[in-house]
């Protein structure tokens, strides 16, 4: 179910894997770097560095999907940043390096993705990599420290440096994370990282507390600090997945009930998911947050679902053809239904006002540009404005690939930026149409 | 709450009463008393993020933990006095009454945790690495003890209060499937009450807050799962009856079999997921009928053989469309076969007895029953009566006879609403079908070829 969700999402105009490539060869340097020191040394501490590595194999069998398509795995990496902050276990300090850390915390990540490969899922190689940058990161700074005087006499320096670097280990996988989603998705960058610290910050501050739990009670009760304090996590985590769960239900359910216009004749077929996934790649590439997106998403694909009020299916289905009336007439039609709902207002909204042209010409008397600006009243929102251009984009070109098509259509709803179309989402349309050309 | 009998009133002022002389009886005199205002807060601030359980009635927080903790380093006086906080809580709704009981309700339980922690020779006061593991024993009865108290008097509260109607067997049989998950939850709870005592001695007043995180958390998570879960209902339900708008005497049917489905399911004993399945199932059976044209639904008469096999497609059409949602097989495979009959004279592919899906055999009665019991151009509703007889008539040659016993004992005990009729409005776009496929007392008549 989740590979289907990801192929899906990955849109032919996506070029990947640069960023990619040079985060996995990054770690991968520092890694073979730190595990040959590692081997030099030898192991200090084997039973808690072998107590650290099972917690975080343990986590990274138990991934997590996060919504919008992202990957965790909070025991994971709870377990390999309380490692990196640990001092004592009961009165014994720990001597072990950061290169240990490292090494300990890919031994264990490597371990952990073994059941993925064996059931045919993805390693998700970038993700594991980000993860172990970031504890890197870490490990180096506080390692050096932990032996410290200083930071053995006074509870609070320890304390708050151990949550500053907690904090900052959590910042830099957000922002590691948005560079790859920037790279795969061709998003914003400030976008991609503010989605990202919102979706990732309850389950962040989670992983973050269960780190510094860990590490501090480690003293107290000995290694049995590992498995108490990851158990509010695993709940957490159980609570997380069902979260996701019903997250990814809903898309998938609105998906496919957006296609019964087409079993019913009312539309071409693969109208709607065409229209959604253009409509969600212009959005992108206008700096839409994500949640807006998702509302986006769900409008776009439910944009004709007004039709199904009509006794019969418009002949050839397509609503640009239909008179100005009648396209209202399905938009109102469509905005009742989802209106219904309750909980999906703002994608009622969008649904109704999808034919309102951008700028209305024809409400102003003798209609000269000069007054346009001020006299119309406000334009229909962005999401509105894309849905229209990508509606119309479709219905010219349907589901043909020739570029010349494309790249006429593009033209003609140019033509059209006075009065009907958003111009700067004709353009970013235009700049998401010819990606895709590129890619064929 | 509404109004009370008099032995709830004498039980809620009998427990007020003895939780206040407790406490008011002391002794105060070494009591610490910044741990006990700072778990009162903590109480108060994990009260106020209650997460509703049911609507006005019961609240889930994670202020137990903080309770615990207090028998640990305060005593049993202490403990209550922490107890009582949850009266400070800032929560919309609980009544007075409501909120009265509470407290004193937290507060015995948190004095009767304490005495048990001391007489199984708990020390109070911070615990340093010696107190372990010897302060788990006392711990853990400090720990049963609370939970039992707790649920003890909640069980009482709620028994005494039940709505008039219920019968005993009923409020029982709902409380303990949750009491059940409850109690767990607060066992877990309550161990952490233990390891923030704990913690203390290494982080100070810190040591809640840390432990507090997680939990918090988790039940943000749970409480973001319900509201989506309640949003993606709505959504189905609207989509649903976007797809019966184009025939206006079916609207309400997919609704309406949902729920006899479930009450189907219920009766024989299906439960959590897979009652959940059967009700989506049920309202999403009959998706695949916007595949037939409009012109042979409407039809007057006999069907040629090419409509029929329209007709019979559109089971088929329906798991076509819900294919990728990632349900159970089971609700899928139920919404596929909803027409096959146990003689194997059904539609899409004629299986016969158990080979048809469990789903689709309950979805098969529910649909029936809806169709015969609702207005249809060429009928009124029939009565519920009758519609059963209809069943009865058809049980073991269309219909599954132990499902329709199911369907009948529940429909005896808890009725059937009846269906508002339709009202046409002038401006209506629906059209009016003059047969309906799912009516067992009207088949479908197809010409016969020769």
């Amino acid at each position: 179910m989740t590979e289907r969700r990801h192929e899906l999402r990955r849109y032919p105009w996506q070029v990947r894997d640069s960023g990619q490539l040079l985060l996995v060869v990054a770690a991968g340097v520092w890694l073979v770097a730190a595990v040959a020191k590692t081997a030099a040394e030898g192991l200090k501490d084997p039973r808690i560095a072998i107590a650290f590595g099972a917690l975080i194999a343990f986590g990274e069998v138990l991934r997590l999907n996060l919504p919008g398509d992202r990957e965790s795995a909070p025991i994971g990496f709870a377990g390999a940043l309380a490692y990196a902050l640990l001092i004592k276990v009961s009165t014994h300090n720990v001597q072990h390096s950061a290169e240990q850390v490292v090494t300990v915390a890919t031994i264990g990540m490597i371990i952990g993705a073994l059941p993925h490969l064996a059931v045919g899922r993805p390693a998700r190689v970038s993700g594991m990599a980000a993860r172990l940058l970031c504890i890197a990161c870490v490990a180096y700074i506080f390692r050096p420290l932990a032996g410290n005087t200083y930071v053995d006499k006074y509870w609070g320096l320890a304390f708050s440096l151990m949550t500053s670097l907690a904090v900052f280990a959590l910042l830099l996988e957000a922002v590691l994370t948005a560079l790859l989603r920037v790279d795969e998705q061709r998003a914003r960058f400030r976008v991609a990282l503010v989605d990202e610290v919102r979706v990732q910050l309850p389950l962040g501050a989670a992983v973050g507390a269960s780190a510094l739990l860990i590490a501090f009670a480690a003293e107290v009760m000995g290694l049995a600090a590992l498995a108490v304090f990851t158990a509010p996590l695993l709940v957490t985590q159980v609570a997380f997945r069902r979260y996701s769960g019903i997250r990814a239900t809903y898309l998938q359910t609105v998906r496919a009930l957006a296609k019964v216009t087409e079993i019913g004749g009312y539309v071409e077929p693969g109208h709607s998911e065409r229209v959604s996934r253009l409509a969600v790649a212009i959005g992108r590439e206008l700096g839409v947050h994500e949640p807006q997106l998702l509302e986006l998403e769900y409008a776009a694909l439910m944009h004709d679902i007004g039709q199904l009020s009509l006794p019969e299916p418009i002949p050839g289905g397509a609503t640009v053809l239909v008179s100005r009336q009648d396209q209202q007439r399905i938009a109102e039609l469509g905005a009742d239904v989802i209106q219904q709902a309750q909980v999906l207002g703002s994608v009622a909204e969008i649904v109704r006002r999808q034919n309102e042209p951008y700028r209305d010409v024809d409400s102003v008397p003798n209609g000269s540009a000069a007054h346009v600006n001020h006299a119309v009243p406000a334009a229909p929102p962005l999401s509105s404005r894309i849905i229209k251009a990508a509606n119309a984009f479709d219905d010219l070109v349907g589901s043909s690939l020739d570029p010349g098509r494309a790249a006429a259509a593009v033209q003609q709803l140019r033509l059209d930026t006075a009065s009907e179309y958003d111009p700067a989402t004709v353009e970013a349309l235009s700049r998401v149409v010819s990606r895709r050309s590129v890619m064929l | 709450m509404g109004r009370l009998s008099r032995v709830a009133l004498i039980y809620i002022g009998a427990v007020v009463v003895i939780a206040f002389v407790l406490v008011a009886r002391g002794p105060f005199t070494g009591l610490s008393w910044q741990y006990v205002v700072f778990l009162g807060i903590l109480v108060i601030v994990s009260e106020s993020r209650a997460t509703q359980l049911r609507q006005g009635q019961l609240s889930w927080s994670s202020s137990s933990a903080a309770m615990l903790a207090s028998v640990v380093l305060v005593g049993p006086v202490g403990a209550a006095i922490v107890g009582a906080c949850t009266a400070l809580g800032v929560r919309r709704g609980p009544h007075i009454l409501q909120r009265v009981f509470n407290t004193a309700m937290y507060a015995l339980s948190a004095y009767l945790a304490g005495r048990a922690f001391l007489a199984l020779g708990g020390q109070v006061g911070l615990p340093s690495q010696k107190s372990f593991p010897g302060i788990i024993g006392p711990f853990a009865g400090a720990a049963l003890i609370h939970v039992a108290a707790n649920h003890g008097l909640l069980s009482g509260v709620l028994w005494l209060t039940r709505p008039p109607g219920r019968t005993p067997s009923e409020t029982i049989g709902a409380g303990v499937g949750l009491s059940a998950r409850l109690l767990l939850s607060d066992i877990g709870y309550a161990a952490y009450g233990l390891l923030m005592a704990a913690l203390w001695t290494v982080v100070g007043f810190f040591a809640p807050l840390l432990v507090l995180i997680p939990l918090f958390v988790a039940r943000w998570a749970v409480a973001q799962f319900a509201e989506q879960q309640k949003a993606y209902e709505a959504t189905v339900g609207a989509l649903c009856q976007a797809v019966e708008t184009k025939d206006f005497y079916t609207r309400g049917h997919s609704d309406r079999v949902s729920r006899g489905s479930v009450m189907i399911a219920r009766e024989i004993g299906m439960r959590g997921e897979r009652a959940e399945a059967i009700r989506y199932a049920g309202m999403l059976h009959d998706v695949g009928k916007l595949g037939v044209p409009t012109r042979v639904l409407q039809k007057t008469g006999k069907l040629t053989e090419e409509e029929y096999a329209a007709i019979q497609l559109h089971p088929m059409r329906g798991l076509d469309i819900v294919r990728e949602i990632g349900f159970l097989d089971e609700a899928l495979a139920g919404i596929m076969h909803h027409h096959e009959r146990i003689d194997g004279r059904g539609y899409p592919m004629g299986l016969a007895g158990d080979e048809i899906p469990e789903f689709a055999r309950v979805l098969a009665v529910a649909d029936a029953f809806d169709s015969m019991t609702s207005t249809r151009s060429y009928r009124g509703a029939r009565p519920v009566s009758e519609a059963i007889e209809e069943l009865r008539k058809w049980s073991g040659t269309q219909f599954d006879p132990a499902f329709v016993d199911a369907f009948v004992a529940a429909l005896q005990r808890d009725g059937w609403p009846r269906p508002e009729p339709p009202v046409l409005e002038s401006d209506d776009l629906a059209t009016v079908a003059a047969q309906d496929h799912d009516d067992p007392g009207a088949p479908l008549r197809v010409i016969d070829s020769l």
